[in-house]
């Protein structure tokens, strides 16, 4: 197995999502031959190539410092899941 | 064992720019709450950042005044970590190519010169605040999250771990607070929070090279907070070390009211940041005829200021420091002596009773009731003899509710020095045959008395008569 | 013959010579989601009403005289990654089951300004993750062509509706092929334009360096219609294109005498389906017919595309998807702790397929697998742009299968969540360089299932991609068949 039991609960801590133990077997396995599959990109030399983010040269996009409008509280705390006096409302920041 | 400490600094400055870094919103401070918000800095699914052209221009400004090189190629990347201010849960921020790397600034402590070297300063975005329902995040059971903040263009500037007092972290970091001023790239508005330091702190026994483990103290925002915070994260981990125990690396707090750092003690996994190449900003590619036209426009910083205000008008070191170390207060000098007021003296009334006043009322200089035309004006009439320093300090105080010119005050108040040898003789007279004993000491060696004869004329002319004068009559008086 | 099986160009006339009015053509379309929706659907959310306001307002204009714009009245849908301005905009997720943005994506505002009937948001898989929009967190759509059959994806709904005849246009996305593969499926037309042609602000991220809006149609003259509408420089898309954008409709001619047409030897590979090889050939023995000349070429990087595009692309959506955390938008799954909060909303409300690609993109990102995974995927992904330069010095487009195999079984592959990703060996590797690409249907599988012909363009020559459609699509009747199915008997 490329990945262990340990390094797929740091990544879904990483990724905010649970993984029930008894669903860790099958993630490992779509995992392991999905990774499997993808060394073969370790057999080509890319020690000379440089990476590319972008998908086509571009450089310097830069937008003058004017003011917009802005999009108003009603309409930015419209889909909010729970507000509270104009504000955005969350439950315990820090756990126990 | 003696300990030396080593301390470094990262400090936030939020940039004066009208709109955030990556949308159109407006950066004003203490606007309602979530109302300079929209769909991309609210970060909602489908909206993309554009770079604000202002932030990088402050960028490398700021790198060019820190003696820092700037990179020719520079990007943004995504720094990911989950908090509710941070609506994409990413940080748009700098990571491998910051915009500016390997400067410098000089500080001074104690006349002690020490260069403090800069590692980066990058560009990102700020983060919302939040809005605690109990006292502290510890106890609170919910928080509110106000937007407005979200996206405000900072500059992270990163010291190396180059102070080892915290008299020296505060000269650094009113040293940057200066130049930032001076460049016009921010507020410095410490109490606005334009202004703050991540700090970290360590200690190794004197004469090592190795580094011990630090601890960090985050968003210091003010002065006294740092040397606070520094002083007692170094006894602490002193203490902790003498007792032959480990510093924990770790982010602790400072609680201002007791003057401690606590831990965090939070179950945070190490960090990882994963960090990435923000693809939605292509890179930011600088010429170099870019960073010459952006380095023409620099005005004189705080240090050639200062050695400028030594040469030309024969100020001491401390006082053309002082005086250099906000722009606003260079300026204000510099219109003081515009017209021809004595330079040493402007700099003794503006670090004296300007700045005294300034500081109880907590007003900025730019904003002082009495300007620094009505100033010079002030001191030009001590330097013509029309009135005496001690008078120039209560016309001084009559200028701070009354904007007439000081020459107006002075007449219409009747605070012209009197400098008739004929009318300050007539008071010495009286004087002297109303004193007989000062005058029966004196005489009888005690040359002190003089002083309570002095008072006795100044207070009979209400101040104004002029005081060598006076001294030069009573004294041939008394000796002749 | 109904209104809905026609195309907008001929609809666009039709209007124009008050043969029809537009709240008939909408009737029509309409009536036929009432038919077949049930079979296909293709939709996420109709919306009829506004759709006949629409229909009646561009009436009202045509009988005052005045000129229309060519989509102006002509019923069209929506990918729902597409941000509408007060529709609910889903990603066909549970995490944004009643989303409603409050702004419109550019592309929506560019189509919005030719006053279109909108007739609603259309299925895909979720985030736009998947090839056969069973993905979706609502329901799959089926293929009008076999309704045992997925449609593919992500933009199933898109073609779906197309070829249902349920729109008569549908914008689309494509980060992988999510355009080009269900328009094979679906016996249409659709473009991943360069990217950067089409401004991506307002489309739902799924990965942004490779993320493309398209046209499916019926046609290629509907195609390039709709691309003058949709592409130009947005100043809220830093990555969109500044190049001049010119009158696709220009190219628009039935000429490919001495059009050298590339042939890249890696895509004709193993795991072929042989009826998709055999269509292909004979549509490329066509274009000699026509007077083009064939050049076998070799893109040598192409087998290791698969492996760059599903590291870089998760990647790049675990991070995108990140917002998503039950904060001020979307559901949320309540916790007494924010931690809990992000971490239920996010487990219980993203499915299978999104979350695997977010650990996938997580680990590839994660310190001490950084350089062996992500960063070696961007270096591939030069290696691949590389490929398609060298090619391009001797060819003008470059040809092949859009997907290795017609439209398979719903449930058949879902799985194997490899096996899925490796019906992408045709369509990644253009997302990887940036290239514009189109499928145009070129036969059927001998159980009737359309097959799409690939067409690979140079960077922002769209244009000779139109032209070579054309010509091809001109000397066969493909886009006049529509999908056999329910009411169309």
């Amino acid at each position: 197995m490329k990945v262990t039991k340990e390094d797929l609960q740091n990544v879904a801590v990483l990724s905010r999502l649970a993984i029930a133990e008894d669903q860790e077997e099958k993630y490992l396995g779509q995992l392991d031959k999905i990774l499997t599959y993808m060394d073969n990109l370790s057999a080509l030399d890319t020690t000379d190539v440089k990476p590319t983010t972008y998908a086509l040269p571009m450089q310097n996009v830069f937008r003058e410092d004017v003011v917009k409008e802005s999009l108003g509280r009603e309409a930015a705390l419209a889909n909010a899941p729970l507000k509270e006096d104009g504000y955005f409302k969350v439950p315990k920041v820090l756990e126990d | 064992m003696k300990y030396e400490a080593v301390i470094g600094l990262e400090i936030h400055c939020e940039l004066k720019t009208k709109t955030k870094i990556f949308c159109g919103c407006a950066t004003t401070f203490g606007a309602d709450q979530n109302t300079h918000v929209c769909p991309v800095c609210l970060g909602m699914p489908g909206v993309l950042p554009t770079i604000n052209k202002r932030v990088v221009e402050f960028g490398i400004k700021a790198g060019l005044a820190t003696n820092c090189e700037i990179n020719k190629y520079s990007k943004f990347d995504r720094k990911n970590y989950y908090y509710p201010d941070l609506p994409k849960n990413w940080q748009t921020s700098q990571y491998d190519l910051p915009i500016a790397e390997h400067g410098w600034v000089d500080i001074d402590v104690e006349g002690k010169k020490k260069r403090i070297r800069l590692t980066r300063i990058h560009m990102e975005e700020d983060a919302g605040k939040l809005v605690h329902s109990g006292t502290t995040i510890k106890d609170s059971a919910s928080s509110n999250v106000d937007y407005n903040r979200t996206g405000v263009p900072l500059l992270e500037i990163v010291s190396e771990p180059d102070m080892s007092s915290a008299e020296e972290a505060r000269a650094y970091m009113e040293k940057i607070k200066s130049i930032m001023e001076y460049i016009d790239v921010s507020n410095c508005r410490m109490e606005e929070g334009n202004l703050r330091a991540d700090i970290n702190v360590s200690l190794r026994p004197v004469g090592s090279k190795e580094l011990g483990t630090r601890t960090e103290m985050k968003n210091i925002n003010s002065f006294k907070n740092l040397e606070d915070a520094i002083n007692y994260e170094i006894e602490r981990q002193e203490e902790v070390l003498e007792d032959g125990g480990h510093i924990v690396q770790e982010t602790r707090t400072f609680d201002p009211a007791r003057g401690i750092t606590l831990s965090m003690r939070s179950k945070e996994n190490a960090h990882d940041y994963r960090y990435m190449p923000e693809p939605d900003l292509p890179p930011i590619v600088t010429s170099e005829e870019t960073i010459e036209k952006y380095r023409s426009e620099l005005p004189e910083l705080p240090d050639a200021r200062r050695a400028r205000l030594e040469q030309e008008y024969g100020l001491s070191e401390y006082d053309a420091g002082i005086i250099t170390s906000s722009r606003a207060m260079a300026e204000y000098f510099d219109a003081v002596i515009a017209d021809g007021a004595d330079p040493k003296l402007a700099a003794n009334w503006i670090m004296g009773d300007l700045s005294k006043e300034l500081n109880a009322e907590g007003i900025d200089i730019s904003k002082s009731p009495v300007d620094a035309k009505r100033l010079g004006e002030m001191i030009q009439l001590i330097m013509k003899d029309t009135i005496s320093g001690k008078i120039a300090k209560k016309v001084f105080k009559e200028m701070l509710t009354n904007p007439d010119s000081p020459e107006k005050i002075v007449k219409d108040k009747g605070l012209v020095q009197i400098t008739d040898t004929k009318a300050i003789e007539g008071i010495v007279d009286e004087v002297i045959a109303n004193n007989q004993k000062a005058v029966d000491d004196y005489k009888g060696g005690n040359k002190k008395a003089i002083g309570a004869l002095v008072g006795q004329v100044m207070k009979a002319s209400k101040g104004k008569a002029n005081p060598q004068m006076v001294n030069k009559l009573l004294a041939e008086k008394l000796n002749g | 013959m109904r209104l809905y099986e026609k195309p907008a160009h001929v609809l666009h006339d039709m209007l124009v010579n008050k043969e029809v009015t537009a709240v008939a053509l909408t009737e029509d379309v309409l009536k036929r989601i009432d038919e077949v929706e049930g079979d296909v659907k293709a939709y996420l959310t109709i919306t009829r009403d506004e759709a006949l306001a629409q229909a009646k307002a561009v009436d009202e204009k045509i009988a005052k005289g005045e000129t229309i714009s060519f989509l102006e009245g002509i019923p069209g849908a929506i990918k729902d990654n597409i941000c509408t301005k007060g529709i609910k905009t889903t990603c066909a997720s549970k995490i944004l089951e009643n989303f409603v943005p409050p702004y419109d994506a550019t592309a929506m505002t560019k189509i919005k300004a030719q006053n279109p009937v909108i007739l609603g948001k259309v299925n895909m898989d979720e985030f736009a993750m998947g090839g056969s929009t069973e993905n979706s967190a609502y329901h799959p759509t089926c293929n009008p062509w076999n309704t045992d059959c997925v449609p593919g994806g992500s933009s199933g709904g898109s073609a779906a509706s197309v070829a249902a005849g349920t729109s008569i246009w549908a914008l689309g996305s494509d980060t992988g092929g999510s355009i080009r593969q269900p328009a094979s499926f679906c016996g249409v037309v659709g473009l991943k334009p360069t990217y950067g042609r089409v401004s991506r602000y307002g489309l739902v991220a799924y990965a942004s360096s490779l993320d493309q809006i398209g046209p499916v149609t019926r046609d290629v003259t509907d195609c390039a219609n709709i691309l003058n509408i949709i592409c130009g420089h947005d100043e809220m898309d830093s990555t969109s294109s500044e190049a001049e954008v010119p009158d696709f409709t220009k190219a628009l001619v039935e000429d490919v005498k001495g059009l050298k047409i590339g042939l890249p030897k890696e895509y004709f590979v193993d795991g072929m389906d042989p009826e998709v090889e055999k269509t292909v050939r004979a549509a490329i023995e066509k274009y000699k017919e026509l007077g083009a000349e064939i050049v076998d070429i070799s893109l040598p990087h192409t087998k290791y595309a698969i492996s760059a595009y599903y590291l870089i692309a998760p990647a790049e959506a675990a991070t995108n998807l990140q917002r998503y955390d039950g904060v001020s938008y979307g559901e949320r799954v309540e916790s007494d702790d924010l931690v809990g909060m992000m971490t239920k909303t996010r487990t219980e409300k993203f499915g299978e397929e999104v979350k695997r690609r977010i650990v996938i993109g997580n680990y590839a990102l994660s310190a001490g697998y950084y350089d062996a995974y992500y960063l070696k995927a961007m270096k591939v992904r030069t290696l691949v742009q590389q490929d398609y330069t060298e090619a391009f010095k001797k060819v003008d487009v470059i040809m092949a299968p859009t997907a290795p195999t017609p439209a398979f079984k719903i449930g058949e592959m879902i799985s194997d969540p490899l096996q899925m990703y490796l019906q992408d060996a045709c369509t990644v590797p253009l997302n990887l360089a940036g290239l514009p690409g189109m499928s145009i249907p070129c036969g059927y599988s001998a159980s009737g299932m359309p097959i799409g012909l690939q067409i690979i363009g140079k960077a922002l020559d769209e244009e000779t991609i139109i032209r070579a459609a054309y010509t091809y699509e001109q000397s066969q009747n493909y886009h006049n068949e529509m999908a056999k199915l329910g009411g169309n008997n």
